[in-house]
């Protein structure tokens, strides 16, 4: 067991940028996720970490050593791939057995082990069995059996889930991290799926571009966005942006969307006359006829215990969470006002966060 | 624009029955979901309507026409796949332009281009019409991919998981346009998904579809409030519903042959520990940002249900729930409608 620590990490193919000198670290224990679009450098991130990649410049520290050029092999990190590797013709308990044989582990310990990892993973009963037989699901797990049984100082995960269907990546998702609670080992994981990141993660960096926008626990980078592009890679559907220009003023409470007062958390910083953009979450839409922040019905999605309402606004679009027992049609007008401590400003061009009394507190990408 | 119907459809695979005995009737007009797990039979339904493949028994019917013997290009249907297929070196518009180019049509080229025109706009891609598809992105092929389906207006349109390989935003997206297009042309949609959500937000109608047999069909918000079985109430809710067995809550008025207790979120209130139904303990809160899943255990039984963002509750809390009009079922997964118990 032991801590990552990652220093101003760069790498560079030629002249594009993978990953922008990053720096980040984590605990021995914690459950981190790299989250971001496909080529935001997550996975090269991993990979440098995990040795099969070397880095431009930078550092990488496992516990106190400087793994930094160290090959794979010399890391003690366990790898898992999205598309499992096993060996086809051999059972499930030789699969899990492989990574100790190689190590020249005693037989009894390797007995010992093997049914410690099949008893964490629940695969005890299929340890005989062949794997070419098993579903999708026991194949992920005798996987992750095989990275488990090392007993390594860490473990790196690409995209674990990616090939699985809906239903059953929601089941190990849950399995993972009740994994992870019985081994307090640290994790960093790869995805590009929110949900997964924001489900298990005890704190996520979201990266886009090659840079780290920001770090935090699920919750922070939920309500307090760094930035648009934050904002509007976490949840589903995403944060709604209104745009409009105004000036702002420190210590204002309350901000104009033509006619309508929208109160807002206090703002901590001024700024001239700018293209902002006001960013709701679908949930803190609230239906007030009394507002002067008018919007139309545009369409309604029925999700059983909620439904999504999208509504078109003179300020853009914006989509609503609302309770499914709220009968609403299209074209329908509503007055629209919002819960003001759900809410951030953003200053377009740059996509950052205006600085205001919500983020007090919270560390900034 | 016609409307479809399978009659006491069967098609073994060997040993496999995949389709068993399957009755389905879709609408002009209506935008059909057969929703079911890997295995449940959906595609097979699919490609017998398609005529990809031929059924061991039952009528296939399309219009007033019996098509069961009729190969596909015969049936006016048109079929969009899960990987999308088109031609990497032709430009957007010649890929949009094909099929109508089949020798069998022979559309003259400005009532193509006018077609091609149309749908471009329709699925907002008419920007990218003098683009090579190899050039576009995943999003962009799967839109062309569809308007290769629309371009022709066949009276039936058969989709099989066609926003599977997009990832979660833009899937997101095209769920609102295909229904949008859907609603537009007044098409007829017969579509297959597992993914519970393009269902929901989608369907007229879902055909809940299970071993072969269409367990239940009904328009959304009918599937999700009323299901006839343990395994239909499993498909729709996020989190799932949870199953209890009738012992887990000895308070609560159950009918006498309730042997399942079917509670989703809505049916759940978590109080205090007294005067409650069931009593459990908090074992994790998962923050989701949009909302929070409480994960209790309850008798030994895993529950999950939604908390509210501000509910004081950790792990380890003792709490007590309490059942507001759950769903009861029998030994055999059934579901006991109230009244006939």
């Amino acid at each position: 067991m032991a801590r990552i620590e990652i220093e101003k990490l760069h790498r560079a193919f030629g002249d594009f940028v993978a990953v922008k000198s990053s720096d980040f670290v984590v605990e021995d224990g914690e459950f981190f996720c790299l989250l971001g679009p496909s080529g935001c450098g997550k996975t090269t991130t991993l990979r440098m970490i995990a040795g099969l990649e070397l880095p431009t410049s930078g550092r990488i520290l496992l516990g106190d050593e400087d793994v930094t050029f160290k090959r794979a092999a010399e890391r003690d990190i366990a790898f898992v791939f999205q598309f499992f590797a096993l060996y086809p013709h051999m059972s499930v308990r030789q699969n899990i057995a492989f990574p100790l044989k190689s190590q020249s582990v005693p037989r009894r310990e390797r007995a010992l082990r093997i049914t410690e990892a099949a008893r964490a993973l629940r695969i005890e009963p299929l340890l005989d069995r062949s794997v070419g037989g098993l579903s999708s699901g026991d194949r992920q797990r005798v996987a992750l059996g095989r990275a488990i049984v090392r007993q390594p100082r860490a473990f790196l995960m690409d995209e674990p889930l990616g090939a699985l269907d809906a239903e059953l990546r929601q089941v190990m998702t849950g399995e993972l991290r009740a994994l992870h609670d019985r081994l307090h080992c640290a994790t960093i994981y790869v995805t590009h799926d929110q949900h997964e990141a924001m489900s298990m993660a005890d704190r996520i960096a979201v990266m886009n571009h090659g840079v780290v926008e920001q770090i935090g626990s699920p919750r922070e980078i939920y309500d307090r966005p760094a930035s648009m592009f934050v904002a509007d890679f976490i949840g589903l559907p995403p944060m709604n942006f209104l745009n409009f220009a105004d000036r702002l003023e420190a210590g204002a409470t309350e901000i104009r969307l033509g006619q309508a007062e929208i109160s807002v958390p206090t703002l901590r910083e001024s700024l001239p006359e700018s293209e902002l953009a006001l960013g709701v979450r679908p949930e803190a839409v609230l239906f007030d006829d009394a507002s002067a922040l008018r919007g139309a019905v545009f369409g309604t999605e029925y999700l059983g215990t909620t439904q999504i309402v999208t509504i078109t606004t003179d300020f853009g679009l914006l989509r609503a969470r609302v309770g499914a027992d709220r009968n609403l049609h299209v074209g329908e007008r509503l007055g629209l006002t919002f819960r003001p401590e759900k809410l951030s400003l953003f200053e377009k061009q740059s996509g950052r966060a205006i600085y205001t009394a919500l983020y007090e507190g919270a560390a900034h990408g | 624009m016609a409307d479809i119907a399978l009659i006491g459809v069967s098609k073994r695979f060997g040993d496999i029955v995949a389709v068993d005995d399957l009755t389905l009737q879709v609408d002009d007009g209506a935008f059909v979901v057969l929703l079911g797990p890997t295995g449940a039979g959906k595609t097979t339904t699919l490609r017998l309507a398609a005529g990809l493949e031929t059924p061991d028994r039952g009528l296939i019917r399309i219009g007033d026409r019996d098509v069961s013997k009729l190969p596909p290009a015969a049936r006016d249907v048109t079929f969009v796949f899960q990987q999308y297929s088109l031609y990497p070196h032709f430009t957007v518009y010649d890929n949009l332009a094909f099929p109508l180019r089949s020798p069998a049509r022979r559309l003259p080229e400005d009532e193509i281009r006018k077609k091609v025109t149309e749908t471009a706009a329709l699925l907002r891609i008419e920007s990218k019409l003098g683009n090579r598809a190899a050039r576009l992105s995943g999003g962009e092929m799967q839109r062309v991919a569809i308007g290769r389906a629309l371009v022709r207006r066949p009276s039936l349109y058969l989709m099989d998981e066609p926003l599977s390989s997009l990832d979660a935003k833009l899937r997101a997206e095209l769920r609102l346009e295909l229904k949008r297009i859907q609603v537009e042309l007044g098409a007829t949609f017969l579509y297959v998904t597992h993914d519970q959500i393009e269902a929901m937000t989608m369907a007229t109608k879902i055909g809940v579809i299970e071993s072969g047999r269409i367990v239940q069909i009904g328009a959304p918000r009918e599937i999700y409030e009323a299901p006839k079985s343990v395994y239909v109430a499993a498909r729709l809710g996020q989190p799932s519903i949870n199953l209890l067995p009738r012992a887990a809550a000895p308070e609560l008025a159950a009918p006498s042959a309730a042997v399942t207790i079917g509670a989703r979120t809505e049916h759940l209130r978590i109080v205090k520990a007294r005067g409650a139904d069931a009593h459990g303990e908090v074992v994790w809160i998962e923050h989701l940002g949009d909302q929070n899943r409480l994960h209790a255990r309850i008798l030994g039984h895993d529950v999950v249900t939604l908390a509210e963002a501000d509910a004081a509750l950790s792990v380890g809390d003792e709490i007590g729930v309490r059942f507001v009009n759950p769903l009861f079922f029998d030994v055999n997964g059934d579901r006991i409608v109230a009244g006939t118990a």
